[in-house]
């Protein structure tokens, strides 16, 4: 599965366990406006720690915090390689 | 100590001041001829008030109303249960209840209840001071109903500039709830130094609030690092250009005190050390995690701090007076010292946090006792024994996990269905009677748990 289905599967996975509701993803939905709460990104990113085996929020060096959807995935993307 | 209307009204006049809600702003000049609580605000004289709002422009109007007027009144947070409240209410032996009048309590909470509405209604007002007010905070406690913390409006604003030092230069706001210590210190610095506050609202994005707060331009806010981290995911964290930003309530580590730097180049960046029932210990404003151990040490001022058992101990003028109750620990030592259960190491010259004493985890400024999670869980008859713990987390600081010890982890191995229905069917339950922050992001199936001779179950940092 790529970085991006997966980043994929587990928004809408958070989304159905915290009972939110969740906004079609596309890169450009800014990730406040999409329905998930903090707490719903905590999971997403704690659980991607598991799956793709990287945090890039912890990595050394300033962290540029994503925006939109399309930044979260590139952060993981560049991250994963 | 004077009350706050007091403090306001003898600086100047008219009374400087006003809070910008989401649904109203209003000066607190308004005040001297009028009342959010309408024509029953001297039946409040004397009486203990839970100010249980939701709306935090209500509660701070009612906090400015009661300092002063009642005897005691209690910061009801807006997520309280209803069954919580009842408690709350018996031990801070409440006769009188302030709510808004879309969500009227249950009469058999208090006898006495009285609306609170941000449509002040004019007459007379007496602001006569009568009382020495006792302010009481709520925080959580081990088995989900919340401790009730005594202060004072003198330990609490401690030495916060007054009225008039540099009136009408601030703006304040803050992410917190006003009703949370964290919130409250801005709360209070915002009126005792007749300021104006920007206050957030349930539901309202993080672009909007910001928005707000930028054309009120603030000048001073506060909040979480995990506050700050969702302002920085909103893409608007510049729309505003503080000049102090502060950050308490959580570990501030690099990144997000980083990320800051590089969105408000030119701003005061603090990063603060308070609890409820410590006070405020002290400020770091170098850009760097941690602090350093010079702040370790009698007499360096106001606040006295020490390391004992790995855990950071603080003593002040700050520090609340006691918790409400009868079945509570004591809140301080002998000394006078009140255990933050924070456990600090010391690396090259610099304290830095290394997470809570007792496995107790804090979620974006929030706790969460692990006992309180452990007994849902194993309350089910299939579970033999659980173990809830923290696990870092760059978002919210830390996320609650579970580990599980099944009764027949044997019998349920022979079908990994049987293995994620029992999964679902125990988050369910966590769900069903905790607070979404409380209920296990992960969890997962052990053969064993650790433990200690005694037989008790080891904790991270117990």
């Amino acid at each position: 599965m790529s970085v991006r289905s997966t980043i994929f599967t587990q928004f809408e996975q958070v989304a159905v366990e915290q009972n939110r509701k969740l906004t079609p993803l596309s890169d450009g939905v800014l990730l406040l406006e999409s329905g998930l709460d903090s707490l719903s990104f905590a999971i997403i990113v704690a659980r991607l720690e598991d799956s793709l085996g990287v945090d890039p929020f912890s990595a050394s060096g300033t962290v540029e915090f994503p925006v939109t959807f399309g930044d979260f995935v590139k952060l993981y993307e560049h991250a994963v390689v | 100590m004077a009350s706050l209307w007091e403090t306001l009204a003898q600086s100047r006049e008219p009374v400087p001041g006003a809070f910008h809600g989401l649904e109203a702003s209003i000066a607190l000049a308004e005040l001297a001829t009028a009342s959010s609580l309408g024509t029953d605000l001297e039946s409040l004289r004397g009486r203990s008030v839970l100010v249980a709002t939701h709306s935090q422009l209500t509660a701070a109007l009612a906090l400015v109303e009661l300092d002063g007027l009642a005897r005691r009144m209690v910061l009801c947070t807006p997520d309280l249960p209803p069954d919580h409240l009842a408690s709350v209410a018996a031990t801070a032996a409440a006769d009188c209840i302030v709510f808004e009048d879309a969500q009227p309590p249950d009469p058999s909470i208090a006898p006495h209840r009285v609306p609170v509405r941000v449509t002040l209604t004019p007459g007379p007002v007496n602001r006569r001071r009568t009382a020495q007010t006792e302010w009481v905070l709520l925080t959580s406690g081990t088995m989900g109903a919340p401790k009730l913390v005594l202060h004072t409006l003198a330990s609490l604003a401690g030495t916060a500039p007054r009225s008039g030092a540099s009136a009408g230069i601030s703006v304040w706001s803050t992410f917190y709830d006003i009703r949370r210590y964290g919130g409250l210190q801005i709360f209070l610095r915002a009126v005792l130094g007749g300021s104006p506050l920007v206050l957030s609202s349930a539901g309202e994005l993080t672009r909007d609030f910001l928005a707000r707060a930028a054309a009120a331009r603030v000048t001073h806010i506060s909040g979480t690092p995990s506050h700050w981290r969702r302002a920085l995911m909103s893409g608007a964290a510049t729309l505003i250009a503080p000049e102090y930003v502060r950050l308490s309530g959580e570990i501030a580590d690099q990144a997000v005190l980083d990320s800051l730097r590089g969105a408000y180049p030119t701003a005061r960046i603090a990063h603060a050390f308070a609890s409820t029932e410590a006070g405020v210990a002290f400020d770091v404003e170098d850009g760097l995690a941690g602090f350093p151990a010079e702040l370790i040490g009698q007499g360096r001022g106001r606040v006295d701090m020490k390391v004992e058992d790995g855990t950071l101990r603080i003593r002040s003028e700050r520090t609340a007076t006691r918790y409400l109750g009868a079945d509570v620990t004591v809140l301080a030592d002998a000394d006078g010292y009140v255990d933050t259960g924070d456990m600090v190491e010391l690396r090259d010259g610099r304290y830095y946090f290394a997470g809570r004493k007792g496995g107790v985890i804090n979620v974006g400024g929030l706790k969460v006792h692990p006992e309180e999670v452990e007994a849902v869980i194993n309350a089910d008859p299939r579970v033999r024994m659980s173990l809830v713990r923290a696990r870092q987390n760059p978002i919210m600081g830390a996320v609650v996990v579970a580990d599980v010890v099944l009764v027949d982890a044997a019998g349920a191995a022979h079908d990994s269905t049987g293995f994620e229905s029992l999964k679902h069917d125990l988050l369910d339950a966590c769900r069903r009677v905790l607070p979404a922050h409380k209920v296990p992001t992960m969890l997962r199936f052990v053969p064993a748990l650790e433990l200690t001779p005694a037989g008790k179950l080891v904790r991270p940092g117990a």
